[in-house]
């Protein structure tokens, strides 16, 4: 594919379609995401978030039976044309999922370093490095420099889920997807992760999903609300928070229904 | 019903309920004592029996022509440890590699027909086994071997090892895997260096489990290892085995003869219970099989 990104877009996503078998989970949703910037994906459970944001590193169709169309257009090239190899799209967008998943068996260093050494990079210093440098990032090195080697899975659910963030952040994507990375966390570990989004946007373009209307408001720069499968409404944040154009936006983010 | 009158009709179930309870447990601790029964009488009866004979000459030295006294059966403990090493070669990465592939792609139709051989392999009488590998092995090499043996009881480990393979990856939860594909790793890599690495704990159970169940087989051995009354050489070449010489022995007509089978199967009970609790105890430590 050769057509050029003509707009500063990261992300341009036109008419995605996803199903599950014959369910229709996400219909025709056509938007823009611009570099450095969070954008926040809310709807009520259900309306095809994870769906969604799935679709933008081609794990959904990882799922048996469910497959997607349309186009996503990242750095000049659709990923969902048919030369595209997905493992290659998934280097460049990383995903952090709701439930932290640190790999079993394996250090905190080795979960870092996994994306790096499965791609063939070997080099201990360049690991070391790597290492320490998205633990840093991702808020985590003071407290487990000590202790590398200790399986990643004897850290508490929020360390585990910063942990998450660190091994993503190390094969450098320049999008990072989150899907809902908070919602199984404590208060402290959900604030030191926002806090810690508000660092990362300076280098990645993040898109979340997420349950939490302050959350949204806080920490994304644009929102998309959803709702049973449609794009409803997509624009600035504080314009959709303070005066949507949609109703039905209105009414969820008001809390009338959802 | 009166108040004083349900509270009367209630002490009276509670005190038929007691006695119920007390008759039950009574007839439960009954069932578990049968169930340990022919477990401890068998120990019991091995340990009787063979136990004086289990010195340090049986486990050093070769049995003795008939008419001599004394002698061990150092070669046929040498050849169990051979043949099982064999069979595991050959077994263990085949068996592995089918429960990985019943696992990750079982659900299709080809995943269908294979775990439906593999059950029906486990439930192959090991004498059809051995016959099988005789025609396939020994024939064509012209004799019996150890080769044939190990071949022979790599076949009945495979669908153990691969059955209880697929359990364990399948434990593994699917975010684990999504985790790994995100990173943008390829999915056979995912399978190889992420799932299986977390499942290696239980794998080894799963072996160690199928190594015990082999290592007693004596029916496959009658036709493909034989026996061997000498230190063998080699895996080209006959070779005695506990359960075969514990045979050989046990129809012989002489009073040591039996004794010295009687100390074969102790020690053949002995290790098949060492590997089996190794085994618990392997899984027992961190199931996810921590670093
Ligand atoms: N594996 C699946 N197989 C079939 N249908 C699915 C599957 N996963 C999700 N769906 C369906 O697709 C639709 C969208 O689901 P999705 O998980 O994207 O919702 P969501 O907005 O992320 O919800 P939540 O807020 O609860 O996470 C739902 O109707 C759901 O039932
Ligand atoms: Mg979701």
């Amino acid at each position: 594919m050769t057509a050029q990104n003509s707009n500063s877009a990261v992300l341009q996503i036109r008419q995605l379609d996803a199903w599950f078998g014959q369910h229709h989970a996400v219909h025709g949703v056509s938007l823009e995401i611009e570099p450095k910037t969070v954008t926040a994906i809310i709807g009520p459970s259900g309306c095809g978030k994870s769906t969604f944001i799935r679709c933008l590193n081609r794990l959904h169709e990882e799922v048996p039976s469910a497959r997607a169309s349309g186009q996503v257009w990242l750095e000049n090239q659709d990923i969902y044309a048919s030369d595209v190899d997905p493992v290659r799209i998934r280097r460049k967008i990383g995903m952090v999922f709701q439930k932290p998943n640190p790999f079993p068996a394996m250090s905190i260093f080795d979960n870092v370093a996994a994306g790096l050494k499965l791609s063939g990079i070997r080099r201990r210093s360049v690991l070391r490095e790597v290492v320490e440098r998205s633990l840093r990032n991702a808020a985590l090195w003071e407290e487990v420099k000590d202790k590398l080697t200790a399986p990643g899975t004897s850290l508490s659910g929020g360390q585990q889920q910063r942990l998450c963030i660190a091994r993503a952040l190390a094969v450098q994507p320049p999008v990072l997807l989150m899907d809902e990375p908070t919602s199984a966390l404590d208060p402290i570990s959900t604030a030191k992760i926002e806090e810690l989004i508000q660092e990362l946007k300076r280098e990645v373009t993040i898109v979340i999903v997420t349950h939490n209307m302050q959350q949204a408001a806080r920490i994304s720069d644009k929102t998309a609300f959803f709702l049973m499968g449609d794009l409803v409404e997509f624009g600035d944040t504080s314009t959709v928070f303070t005066v949507p154009k949609e109703e039905r936006t209105e009414r969820y983010i008001t809390g009338k229904f959802g | 019903m009166n108040s004083v009158q349900l509270h009367e009709y209630m002490s009276r179930t509670h005190q038929r309920r007691k006695w119920v309870d007390r008759w039950m447990s009574g007839l439960l601790f009954l069932a578990a004592l049968a169930a340990l029964v022919p477990l401890f009488s068998v120990l019991g009866y091995v340990i009787w029996n063979g136990a004086g004979y289990l010195n340090w000459d049986f486990f050093s030295k070769l049995p003795k022509p008939v008419g001599e006294n004394g002698g061990g059966m150092a070669n046929a403990l040498a050849g169990t440890c051979t043949l099982v090493a064999t069979a595991s070669l050959i077994g263990v990465p085949w068996g592995v590699a089918a429960g990985v592939f019943l696992s990750e792609y079982g659900d299709g139709k080809l995943g269908t027909i294979v775990r439906f051989a593999t059950d029906m392999l486990a439930s192959v009488p090991s004498i059809v086994i051995g016959l099988f590998v005789y025609t396939l092995v020994v024939v064509p090499m012209g004799g019996f071997s150890a080769m044939a043996g190990g071949v022979a009881l790599a076949i009945i480990m495979i669908p153990i090892v691969a059955r209880s393979t697929e359990e364990i990856v399948r434990l593994v939860p699917v975010h684990i895997r999504e985790a790994g594909l995100a990173l943008g790793v390829s999915r056979w890599k995912v399978i190889l260096r992420i799932v299986l690495r977390g499942c290696v704990s239980g794998i080894t159970t799963g072996v160690m489990l199928a190594v015990a169940r082999v290592a007693g087989e004596t029916a496959p051995l009658l036709l493909t290892s034989l026996n061997n009354q000498y230190w063998n050489l080699g895996i080209t070449g006959p070779i005695a085995s506990l359960p075969v010489q514990i045979y050989s022995y046990a129809i012989s007509p002489f009073d040591e003869w039996h004794g010295l089978a009687w100390a074969g199967a102790l020690l053949l009970v002995l290790m098949v219970f060492v590997v089996n609790v190794l085994a618990r105890l392997v899984f027992g430590t961190g199931g996810s099989g921590r670093d």
